[in-house]
């Protein structure tokens, strides 16, 4: 697969073999950045901007949890500007996420 | 053998605010287009290998090499891998499990595919599947025998089945003629299948 240019992001939580998530919703956002620059939806450039303010608002962190936060503040950030899904509407689609799951039962798939 | 889980009644714990976060910002892309589920998937399946089973490989080398970081593990799993930096965020319990000879230890979700992710990362697809949670309880030699590992008849095989607040760690017995080797290098042997119980080392 076309790899992005991992290197042109700043400080990117990674070892030899590339990325290191501790948890998994840190590689789902990792994902969702790379499909929307593979889409043509931004320039990686542009990603490292928007990430790099994000971890520059947030100030010195090593803390690889910290780093996604930021990762995923940049992604809600930048897809609003593209006006592809703006604040409010995530806000409510995560609340029906929310209900969702506690209102299915233990065993069964969440969906909306 | 715990096959309730707990909660049933009430519907399930919703995860973590960041994960709810990128859910509902993945369904909103996946609607518009914009974004492939099974694109995804498999990115994020090229990176699963960096999430997880390396955490729980270290828990498994330190207590291989700490005899009193054992017998932490043993009396309460949950606060001896927080030790190490590992920790849940849903209250999730976690309990340890020592294969030993004559023992074999092997992990399953029956109801869905409850897995320990802070020590292990995200499930192989396999765990998930229904042949699997089916199967691994009701004959869970012939599970074994597909994963390639054959047992001698005198071996016990324990079925562990995991809840939404019990998760489980198969701790595989320490690889013959590894006692010149350190933590880290006995960590690089310790593989994921073999920390749910269908691979042996």
């Amino acid at each position: 697969m076309s790899a992005p240019d991992l290197a042109a992001l700043p400080r990117l939580p990674r070892d030899a073999d590339g990325p290191v998530f501790a948890e998994p919703w840190q590689a789902q956002a990792f994902a969702l950045a790379v499909q929307l620059n593979r889409q043509g939806i931004f320039a990686w450039t542009e990603w490292a901007e928007a990430l790099s303010e994000q971890l520059k608002a947030a100030g010195p962190s090593d803390d690889g949890s910290r780093y996604y936060e930021c990762w995923l503040a940049a992604l809600e950030r930048l897809v609003a500007a593209k006006r592809l899904a703006g604040a409010e509407a995530l806000a409510q689609r995560k609340q029906a996420w929310e209900a969702a799951y506690r209102r299915t039962p233990h065993g069964k798939p969440v969906t909306l | 053998m715990a096959h309730d889980h707990p909660g049933d009644d009430h519907g399930q714990h919703p995860p973590s605010d960041m994960e709810l976060r990128v859910k509902a910002l993945e369904s909103l892309l996946v609607e518009k287009g914009l974004v492939d589920a099974a694109a995804l998937d498999a990115i994020v399946d090229h990176y699963e290998h960096r999430v997880g089973p390396r955490n729980g490989a270290r828990v498994v080398a330190r207590a291989w090499t700490d005899p009193q970081y054992r017998a932490r593990l043993a009396a309460d799993a949950t606060a001896a891998i927080a030790e190490l930096g590992y920790t849940g965020r849903q209250g999730e319990h976690m309990v340890a499990l020592f294969n030993a000879p004559g023992i074999h230890n092997m992990v399953v979700c029956t109801l869905c595919s409850c897995y320990p992710w802070p020590v292990l990362g995200l499930p192989p697809v396999w765990y998930k599947s229904a042949p699997y949670r089916s199967r691994a309880v009701i004959d869970p030699r012939g599970v074994l025998a597909e994963f390639g590992v054959s047992l001698p008849d005198d071996v016990e095989v324990r079925v562990w089945d995991s809840t939404a607040e019990v998760r489980y760690l198969v701790i595989p017995e320490r690889p013959a003629a590894t006692h010149d080797l350190d933590a880290e290098a006995l960590a690089a042997l310790v593989t994921r299948d073999g920390m749910i119980g269908t691979a042996r080392l």
